[in-house]
């Protein structure tokens, strides 16, 4: 049995294949508007400690100006070693970094071994570069491998750059700011998960787009933490009065029972074995 | 095929508006009107202030909530100020909350190819002492409701107001009137749902109570996330 290949070059150039469909279903929606993707206008922040990598995120996810989750996972498993944050547009970043997961996976398994953090950029670069933009995902990458400790950040358009702490996100900026402030080379686990909270709340209380909960993600040689939720909202909806309805306050209109006439056709016995 | 980047000329414009979030909520109850506003200014993904309230207080008896561009609301509101004191010096007597309601549509409307970007409801007291509550649109059209939302979460707040209040798609429900405190009470409620989902809303609660007394302001803090 030959070594099927473990992951396939992909072919050259862009691949526009659902361009001409696209458009095709964009004038079906003519007068009305198209449906606008779920972005999920967030504040997450990376930075390199002594032992490893801290990555944080806010846990809020806006369809235009609504809420539309208040507790969702911006942190995706890559492999044990990698964990990555997303930003931009929900559905990309998700399947994004379970495409890359898979792909590692199958890595893993084939040559006996963890990934390393550049396989797993180059993967991502490579993919996102062939998609020139249309993929909308900002993603900041964190990992420990046996060269070390690292944060990379890729852009939509297939950007990469290697950097000890970073911010994304429309609540970068406000991140940012804490983090410039409060950094330093090899800090304590405590004193760089402070950090990483302290920027993610920034980027909550400043941003629109960011609000709800805090995850954080330590990454060391020894194993992963994800603590979600690492801190809780503080502002819980103490609504007063109870809004229940009694059984019946709807109106039912018609009621119409049609007894499903069934016969038996054909009877079969299988026996589970259990031990 | 679509054009994803488009290479031609470009027309970038000046836009004299500007939208500045915020909810606006008015009830008329037999003899109270509440006016209710959050209290966040905010422009695009960030917060301006976190104590702006949208609820003017006009008279002794009516109270207006503007929300929409916060410029426009600025100078309507002084606009509507100086017209009232100008009433008040030529007819020696202050203007009834139907008078102010017509007035501001005639104010709007003279603005009809330049609107006011402002979403208007003005909540008070009619001449008979009954709660009235009058809700306009950015050119001056008017109604005289019961309740009414208005700002960037109206969608989500006008629903569940008609079936509190109106005890719209209800069935076999006692229709008991609406008393001043389950009023509030269902005002604060309200806006702590609106702000959970609704990223332009938050940071406070501003409620105007008006009765034949006067009027009451009561603050209460909403998320500030």
């Amino acid at each position: 049995m030959a070594l099927s290949t473990v992951l396939e070059t992909p072919g050259a150039g862009f691949n526009f294949d659902n361009a001409a469909r696209n458009a095709a279903l964009e004038g079906l929606f003519e007068g009305g508007q198209t449906p606008t993707p779920l972005k999920t206008g967030t504040t997450i922040a990376g930075v390199v400690f002594k032992d490893g990598v801290v990555l944080g995120a806010d846990t809020r996810a806006t369809s235009s100006d609504v809420v539309a989750d208040k507790m969702c996972a911006k942190i995706h498993y890559i492999s044990p070693n990698i964990y990555c944050c997303g930003a931009g547009t929900a559905a990309d970043t998700e399947k994004t970094t379970d495409l890359l997961s898979s792909n590692l996976s199958i890595f893993s398994l084939n040559s006996g071994r963890n990934p390393r953090m550049v396989m797993a950029v180059n993967i991502l670069q490579d993919m996102l570069y062939r998609y020139h933009g249309q993929i909308g995902a900002n993603l900041i990458l964190g990992g420990v491998d046996c060269t070390g400790n690292h944060l990379y950040t890729v852009g939509p358009y297939g950007s990469v750059n290697k950097v000890p702490y970073l911010a994304m996100g429309s609540g970068d900026l406000a991140a940012l700011g804490i983090l410039e402030d409060g950094f330093k080379h090899d800090l304590e686990l405590e004193k760089a998960k402070e950090l990483v909270r302290a920027a993610i709340h920034a980027g909550i209380m400043s941003d629109l787009g960011s609000g709800n909960n805090i995850d954080i993600c330590v990454i060391t040689k020894e194993g992963v933490d994800y603590i979600r939720p690492y801190q809780e909202s503080e502002y819980k909806d103490d609504r007063k009065m109870k809004y229940k309805y009694r059984p019946g306050t709807t109106a039912v209109l018609t009621e119409k029972v049609i007894p499903l006439k069934l016969e038996v056709v054909q009877e079969t016995v299988q026996k589970m074995e259990t031990v | 095929m679509k054009d994803y980047h488009y290479t031609g000329a470009v027309e970038n414009r000046f836009s004299p508006y500007a939208f500045n979030g915020g909810t606006v909520l008015a009830v008329a109850g037999e003899d109270f009107a509440i006016v209710a506003s959050d209290t966040r200014l905010s422009e695009g993904y960030s917060i301006h202030s976190r104590d702006s309230p949208k609820c003017y207080k006009l008279t002794d008896t009516t109270v207006i909530g503007c929300s929409g561009f916060h410029g426009d609301c600025l100078t309507l509101t002084k606009i509507i100020d100086a017209r009232l004191k100008m009433y008040k010096h030529s007819n020696n007597k202050t203007m009834t909350s139907g008078a102010i309601a017509a007035m501001l549509s005639t104010i709007l409307y003279s603005r009809r190819f330049f609107p006011y970007y402002v979403y208007n409801i003005i909540g008070g007291l009619d001449e008979e002492g009954k709660g009235a509550v009058y809700s306009f649109d950015p050119v001056g059209s008017y109604q005289r409701d019961t309740y009414k939302a208005g700002g960037s979460a109206s969608a989500m707040l006008q629903p569940l107001l008609d079936n509190q209040i109106g005890f719209k798609n209800m069935e076999g429900v006692q229709h008991v009137p609406l008393t001043r405190e389950k009023a509030v009470q269902l005002v604060k409620d309200v806006f702590i749902s609106a702000a959970e989902r609704d990223v332009y809303t938050g940071d406070a609660l501003r409620i105007c109570i008006i009765t034949k007394e006067g009027t009451k302001e009561e603050t209460i803090p909403l998320r500030k996330d």
